[in-house]
């Protein structure tokens, strides 16, 4: 009951949020309500046991990635958007889509019901370090150190973009 | 439900009463251990001992006027010193002070997110904290920049580039210590601190974490912009940082978050590396009056801690900015980095 409660509190949060990314016209405003569509989500992460994912982003997305974004916006100072509204590929593909990928959303949560599929309850071990731990450094310990190849290539293009204008 | 609702509602109640208490005195502290370190007094004036100027200056900053300049953006110079406190006083919801109080027909635990029979613990105690930690750069990234003015905005760019920068060798830190305890719950890591080595030695993990504490100790100084560490708002050069505009009440939340902020580096230092509420007595009181006493040893190292704070602040003359970012970088990140590669060798030696 608490959980159903809490859900439809952080889900109405989530979404409020990005409807208010998206009709914000200043930027840092913006990169706030992502910030609190971030929270939202680490709490329904939360609501379904995943505790180690819903740490996970809220310190990485929450508080790692948004700074970075709010920095950038400081630093830049940037100003206030205009609207134009005049924008054709907004009037001819953009609200088209849009509407689209709701009626497929909501075709498939709401009327094309899965019967087969067993209903997805909190499970406390899943979610746990551990678990997660076991699963990264066992099964996908190949795509994880793959990924942090790559992650390591792009701290190196940034520090010879940042010494390119030294010598 | 109810019950534990209503229980963790009393719970968060009291502990905020007394955590917004021992800030306003650890300012008196901070005043009169400082002033007898530089010859001085200290506040001597109001009550014995100046005992009261803590109240003094609550009522003042109650009373002063809330300016609010023209040329801010209002609702994040508002926002900022709220989010700056809220964040600093939930990061105290997370942390275990003492074991169990027998209450009659329930039992309940010294912390605000304990399970309902006070036994358990959240399983993800210190990310908990550290995801706290990381969020508490907004507050004064947007008071810097909300205030519209280039010595506040500088102050917070440094302060958050500061606090990003430490809130790594921060972490990696920590994970010696989760590498020997084999938990992320903070109740746990307590529990397994309870012993002796040989009979002599407390079970702490200061003794095998010699070098993590003192990379955390560094850390959490910077991380509460705290001297050594307080570039954000060294007055010869950037007037006061961040709050330049903040005037009464407003001010006053930054300055109580400063000072939350260090109780809780505090309590996880007393949590992870001193063995929390472990005392050296064994127990001979009555099972209500000793349920009680953990609190008491917990509070004296917590105290211990804010005294080396305050012992540092009389000590230390401020580092510069470049130096700041180097030491981090170049000196804590890479000893950090070593201390857990050793710590697992170890460990896996072990095991």
């Amino acid at each position: 009951m608490l959980h159903l409660i809490l859900f439809f509190i952080f889900a109405a949060v989530c979404i409020a949020g990005a409807i208010n990314l998206l009709a914000q016209s200043h930027p840092i405003n913006s990169a706030l309500s992502l910030i609190v569509v971030m929270g939202s989500l680490a709490v329904l992460y939360l609501l379904l046991g995943a505790e180690f994912v819903a740490a996970i982003q809220i310190i990485i997305y929450a508080g790692a990635v948004m700074v970075l974004f709010i920095f950038v916006i400081m630093l830049l100072n940037a100003g206030v958007e205009e609207h134009s509204g005049k924008s054709y590929v907004a009037w001819f593909i953009g609200i088209p889509s849009v509407t689209v990928l709701v009626g497929l959303a909501v075709y498939s949560l709401v009327l094309y019901q899965e019967k087969s599929a067993p209903a997805i309850g909190p499970d406390p071990l899943l979610g746990s370090v551990q678990e997660i731990a076991h699963l990264l450094f066992g099964k996908f310990l190949l795509p994880f150190e793959v990924t942090s190849v790559l992650i390591l290539i792009a701290i190196m293009g940034a520090v010879v973009l940042a010494r390119r204008g030294e010598s | 439900m109810l019950t534990y609702i209503v229980i963790a509602a009393i719970k968060s109640l009291v502990l905020i009463h007394v955590l917004l208490g021992a800030v306003a005195y650890t300012v008196w502290l901070e005043r009169k251990v400082v002033g007898h370190m530089q010859n001085r007094w200290g506040p001597t004036r109001v009550g014995p001992f100046g005992l009261l100027q803590p109240i003094a200056d609550g009522v003042k900053f109650i009373l002063k006027e809330d300016l609010t300049p023209p040329h801010v953006y209002k609702p994040l110079f508002i926002l900022a010193p709220m989010l700056s406190v809220v964040l600093a006083l939930t990061s105290i919801a997370i942390i275990p002070l003492g074991n169990q109080l027998p209450l009659g027909r329930w039992t309940t635990a010294f912390q605000i997110t304990s399970s309902p029979t006070g036994t358990g613990d959240i399983n993800i105690g210190l990310l908990v904290l550290l995801g706290v930690t990381s969020i508490a750069v907004y507050g004064i990234a947007l008071a810097g920049w909300s205030s519209n003015n280039k010595y506040s905005l500088l102050g917070s760019l440094r302060a958050s580039a500061q606090m990003i920068s430490y809130e790594l060798s921060l972490g990696l830190s920590l994970v010696g210590v989760l590498l020997l305890a084999g938990s992320l719950s903070l109740r746990q890591i307590v529990d397994n601190q309870a012993g002796r080595y040989f009979g002599v030695l407390p079970h702490w993990y200061v003794f095998p974490q010699m070098i993590a504490f003192f990379i955390y100790l560094i850390s959490a100084y910077a991380e509460t912009n705290r001297i050594p560490f307080d570039l954000p708002e060294a007055e010869t050069e950037l007037v006061a940082g961040y709050h330049t505009e903040y005037s009464a009440m407003k001010f006053a939340m930054f300055f109580m978050a400063e000072y939350a902020n260090m109780f809780t580096v505090a309590c996880v230092a007393t949590l992870l590396f001193f063995g929390g509420w472990h005392g050296p007595i064994p127990q001979f009181l009555p099972p209500l009056v000793q349920a009680f006493v953990p609190l008491l040893w917990f509070a004296l190292k917590v105290l211990v801690f804010i005294f080396v704070y305050i012992w540092v602040r009389g000590t230390l003359p401020r580092f510069r900015y470049d130096q700041l970012m180097a030491f981090g970088w170049k000196f804590l990140l890479p000893l950090a980095i070593a201390n857990i590669i050793i710590t697992s060798l170890i460990v896996a030696w072990l095991s």
